[in-house]
């Protein structure tokens, strides 16, 4: 599974600070933090509360590249934002994200094969998100056949199945494990899929074990990225073991470290 | 309506190893050797890099190698209690790209040469030939320890291959090979979870020694569980492919050691008539061996009859040929 690390995320308190202060000092130890312990992408979020998105956004990008070589995943629903990011990113990014509804999908796709930057799109439009996993793949398929037209190939997107809280929509859960197995049938080569892993255990008390589970359950049904806590010792070593129980990785006695150091 | 030829592609490749020092690295060698670096399975020169040919070594031995059978004195005898000289023959006459020097004298149950004698072997070698050298202990761990050190002071510069690392005795072979910077065979028992884990634990006691690693995976001959080793090595060199980098290092071979350990190759013409005459007999089994292998994507074979060593170069020359397309 490709990591994601959610951490630069002026929902968090120590980012929204350092933002504010221009202090670089916590952004670029958590970028550091999260790719010693084993991220692929560090995702980039200014905050919902934000006064001054696109300057924040900059500042984060230039700070955090500063730190880490690791591509970046700019998280905004201001585009305007995303594209001052992609400006700055030293290597291909990732935008996140965009829903199936026009014309979010034109700005979003066109920035994207622009800078070649792979996209996180989201299977909701206007209507919210869908109930069931059929119109969860239709949203994905819309997606697909809309990226495709601006010569975004499917391998490009990360299709996000959207996960609600478990203790909330409980019957959510099936229906997004069909819709990993099935999305990867509505084109050749295959988009991607990605979750928001921490949205499944909101509110509940057992967090970590709640999103460890979903995690090794979502790989069992075809899941490629997650936006996760690349910090949670125990959720990557329960992802390295899915890893080896799906013959991704060819098991040693010290997979686990493998696993989290192949950046090093 | 033209046909579209789907291609493979892979993420990563195979490291490469150099072997050998000239006078200007450091060593004597009169050229060193390069193998690896592939960026596609063997000799799919259409799908990625077969940058460096698989090169084959024959075997000299610091004795007279009283157990192999008695048809290798007409190729052998001549030098094989002088092993400068043995060297020599394999290199100028066989066509020997490495030599394997197998310091078996050193074993207690064989004469139990000192450290200072194996020493002066491989010095002894070092002055007869020029290629490089790839040098290996008699296999007792304990004795084997005792030597890898001081072999490795005195050929400092030459950019050995010396061996054999092993899961449960790793330490001494590679402290010698890291602080005189040479190259180390990492042997697993047909096992690629140790295989692996090996070159982790090699990799921990000095990140640069992780790309001076030769995968010795063990083989077995033709009839012998071949399937077994080849499968190993399959799975290996996807894995160095898919991105492993924990595997993704040139992988050795002893073909002709396994394929003389055969009772198709040792059994004399006139015990079984019916088989055929013995030398060729034999020397084909080791050669269909060595082909079935340079499939699996081996990089360097000790060999050690002269004409399967010769059977195997020309193979070597068709498969390097270039298929693109």
């Amino acid at each position: 599974m490709i990591i994601i690390g959610e951490r630069i995320n002026g929902m968090f308190k120590d980012i929204a600070k350092a933002i504010k202060e221009q202090d670089p000092g916590p952004v670029q130890e958590w970028a550091r933090k999260q790719e010693y312990n084993g991220a692929h992408y560090l995702d980039i979020n200014v905050g919902p509360s934000s006064p001054a998105p696109v300057e924040a956004m900059k500042w984060l990008v230039e700070v955090t590249q500063e730190a880490s070589d690791l591509p970046l995943c700019l998280d905004s629903t201001k585009y305007d934002a995303i594209e001052a990011g992609l400006k700055l990113c030293k290597r291909p990014a990732m935008i996140n994200s965009v829903p199936a509804e026009m014309p979010k999908m034109e700005r979003v796709f066109s920035m994207a094969a622009e800078y070649g930057a792979e996209v996180i799109a989201l299977a909701m439009n206007e209507e919210g998100i869908p109930k069931d996993a059929d119109s969860r793949i239709g949203l994905a398929a819309e997606l697909v056949a809309t990226a495709d037209a601006f010569g975004i190939s499917p391998d490009m997107l990360y299709i996000d199945p959207l996960v609600l809280p478990c203790n909330v929509a409980q019957d959510h859960g099936p229906e997004v494990m069909r819709t990993l197995r099935e999305i990867k049938l509505i084109s050749d080569p295959a988009p991607k899929t990605v979750v928001g892993l921490s949205n499944v255990s909101q509110g509940t008390k057992n967090r970590e074990l709640i999103n460890r589970t979903f995690a090794v359950m979502a790989m069992a049904n075809g899941l490629d990225a997650g936006i996760v806590d690349a910090n949670d010792d125990e959720l990557m070593a329960a992802i390295a073991s899915a890893r080896i129980i799906l013959n991704m990785d060819i098991y040693c006695d010290s997979y686990v470290d493998v696993f989290v150091q192949r950046n090093r | 309506m033209a046909v579209e030829i789907l291609k493979e592609k892979y993420r990563s490749k195979v490291g490469e190893v150099v072997l050998g020092a000239t006078k200007d690295q450091g060593g004597t060698r009169s050229h060193t050797i390069t193998v690896g670096g592939e960026s596609a399975l063997p000799f799919l020169h259409f799908e990625g890099e077969i940058p460096n040919r698989p090169v084959l070594a024959l075997e000299v031995w610091d004795m007279v190698p009283g157990e192999w059978d008695p048809l290798f004195e007409k190729h052998y005898a001549d030098v094989w209690s002088d092993p400068g000289a043995w060297a020599k023959k394999c290199v100028e006459e066989f066509g020997a790209d490495l030599i394997q020097v197998r310091l078996k004298s050193a074993d207690p149950d064989f004469g139990d040469s000192s450290p200072e004698d194996c020493v002066a072997t491989v010095k002894k070698i070092l002055e007869a030939v020029g290629v490089p050298l790839v040098i290996v202990g008699c296999g007792k761990a304990e004795k084997d320890n005792l030597i890898y050190a001081p072999i490795a002071e005195a050929a400092a510069g030459e950019n050995l291959l010396l061996g054999v690392a092993e899961l449960e005795n790793y330490k001494a072979v590679t402290s010698a090979c890291m602080a005189n910077q040479h190259n180390i065979i990492a042997q697993s028992p047909i096992d690629i979870n140790i295989c692996k884990q090996l070159n982790i634990l090699i990799a921990e006691m000095s990140t640069a020694m992780a790309s001076r690693i030769i995968i010795d995976p063990t083989i077995a001959a033709l009839g012998y569980g071949i399937e077994y080793s080849y499968s190993i090595m399959e799975r290996a060199r996807n894995g160095a492919l898919q991105g492993d980098k924990m595997l993704a290092m040139p992988m050795i071979g002893n073909v002709g050691l396994e394929a003389w350990r055969t009772k198709e190759a040792n059994t004399s013409t006139e015990a079984e008539p019916g088989w055929g005459e013995q030398e060729e007999r034999g020397l084909l089994w080791e050669a269909t061996t060595a082909m079935a292998y340079l499939q699996s994507g081996i990089d360097i074979m000790v060999m050690r009859h002269p004409d399967a060593l010769k059977v195997i170069k020309a193979n070597i020359d068709d498969l390097m040929k270039d298929n693109s397309y």
